[in-house]
């Protein structure tokens, strides 16, 4: 059975995601509501405004079951708004999720001149480097022990993370035809 | 490392889909629309319901109130230059804006070329009333569109009409044969190259936002019915009677916009919209529409 992952649709870039993992064949669905969480086998928080996200997932009552479902080893990727959405501490009070062990910095690198592509060695991922997009994104700062650092930048700043069934990265693999890392997610998901 | 390329320029538009940005001109405006959950705001001197107002040329925001903005919110902030002021986006970029819109709501500084944004770091958001005006605009390197509307109305129809035109352009031009194409673009005034790469993909390369008379949360669920990635709303929201309610429904009607219950719960004790001017009633000359070419 190929497994069925949601894609968080309540702001940002979700059809990049859903058409990603469309490509790899597997069943995508949009999650807007508490009830579109039963039956998948995984979920994806895009990229977006992680204020936006977080105020919507508050008013519609799908914080608390996702925090749920990643506390219970339910396999969930955090992409740029996402990974703060996945973060304990990013300095500031708005909606967190609050499952991986590790403080975030938002808009890390400044505003959006400041933005960048980049090529990433990602530990664990076969075929050569990543091409990653960075967008006004947030970078990991300290991490807790069951926290894996998966890539940094030549600078050693941390962009990648693993920590049991959660996967966040700073960047935007659904902006580039590079499908790898969504493959991975899909076989994290596939083996939970 | 490569900065401000075209996927990082149109990379922030697509960040903001699904979400609503609103004008504001002050910090305390910023704040409010923040935390009612927008995913960007628009720093302007006047709402375009005072512009309407009070006449007079409108230009570009204090650089004084941008800053204050950029400093009261973390969401991005864009800022809105005149058609063809290519000097005030040099200025908006060096404030440090993360998107300019080159918009018809200020009083256009030139009446024959547009900004060519192709030249700058910072990308640039521009209106359209049609897929003609839309590729015209990206080929000067807007990363993002709108379809214009006619600001300040609070009269939906408008925008209504520019997103049916946009749209049904789109579908049509996924049917056409390659001549059909060359005589499309000709007749559009788009480049023939933009053309037939829309036609193969069947959409725009870019992000289209609906603008210009959204006042309600139906009417921001309308527009992503008909094919918006996301809604601006300018006088809509700060000329209502509770900005904040107003703006967090709009938000929830944005993301929900498939869901009438949800929208209908939303749409509950907004308050007083925005008085609205029917489009109709407006002479040609009051139009901002038809500013832009």
């Amino acid at each position: 059975m190929t497994p069925v992952i949601g894609v968080l649709a309540l702001q940002g870039d979700f059809a990049e995601h859903t058409a990603m993992l469309r490509g790899l064949g597997v069943e995508s669905r949009e999650v807007r509501m508490p009830r579109d969480l039963e039956g998948l086998d995984g979920l994806v928080i895009p990229g977006g405004e992680s204020t936006t996200i977080g105020k919507l997932l508050e008013t519609y009552a799908l914080l608390e079951p996702v925090r749920d479902l990643g506390a219970s080893g339910f396999p969930i990727w955090g992409t740029c708004a996402g990974l703060i959405l996945l973060a304990t501490d990013v300095g500031k009070p708005q909606p967190l999720l609050g499952l991986m062990e590790m403080t975030v910095e938002r808009n890390a690198f400044g505003r959006q001149i400041d933005s960048f592509e980049t090529d990433l060695d990602i530990d664990g991922l076969p075929d050569g480097a990543f091409h990653a997009v960075f967008i006004r994104a947030p970078i990991v700062g300290s991490v807790g022990d069951a926290v894996e650092v998966l890539a940094r930048l030549n600078d050693g700043r941390i962009v990648a993370v693993r920590q049991g069934n959660l996967l966040g990265t700073a960047f935007h693999p659904e902006l580039t035809a590079d499908a790898r890392l969504h493959r991975l997610f899909v076989d994290m998901a596939q083996a939970a | 490392m490569e900065k401000n390329t075209l996927t990082v320029k149109r990379g922030l538009a697509q960040m903001l889909k699904g979400g609503v940005i609103m004008d504001v001109v002050t910090a305390e405006q910023a704040k409010i629309a923040e935390d009612a959950g927008a995913a960007a705001v628009m720093a302007l001197e006047r709402v375009p319901a005072d512009i309407r107002a009070h006449g007079g040329v409108a230009r570009m925001a204090d650089p004084e109130k941008i800053i204050e903005i950029q400093a009261a919110v973390t969401i991005p902030v864009m800022a809105k230059c005149r058609i063809g002021h290519f000097v005030e986006a040099e200025l908006l970029q060096a404030l440090g804006v993360d998107y300019v819109d080159e918009s018809e709501v200020l009083t256009p500084a030139d009446e024959a070329h547009h900004v060519d944004k192709h030249g700058f770091d910072v990308p640039f958001v521009c209106g359209c009333r049609n897929i003609g005006e839309a590729l015209r605009r990206i080929g000067e390197g807007a990363a993002m569109i709108r379809t214009k509307g006619e600001a300040g109305t609070g009269d939906v129809v408008e925008a209504v009409r520019h997103m049916r035109a946009v749209m049904g352009d789109l579908r049509r031009l996924s049917t056409m044969r390659e001549d059909e194409l060359a005589t499309f673009a000709k007749d559009v005034q788009a480049p023939l190259d933009l053309v037939a790469s829309v036609a193969r993909e069947g959409r725009l390369p870019v992000v289209n936002f609906a603008a210009g008379g959204v006042a309600t949360p139906a009417d921001a669920a309308l527009m992503m019915r008909l094919g918006a990635d996301g809604v601006f709303v300018g006088s809509g929201i700060f000329k209502s009677s509770d900005p904040a309610i107003r703006a967090k429904a709009v938000v929830e009607a944005t993301t929900h916009y498939q869901d009438a219950g949800i929208i209908a719960t939303a749409s509950r004790g907004l308050g007083e919209p925005m008085t609205g001017i029917a489009r109709d009633t407006l002479a040609p000359e009051e139009l901002l529409a038809t500013r832009g070419w």
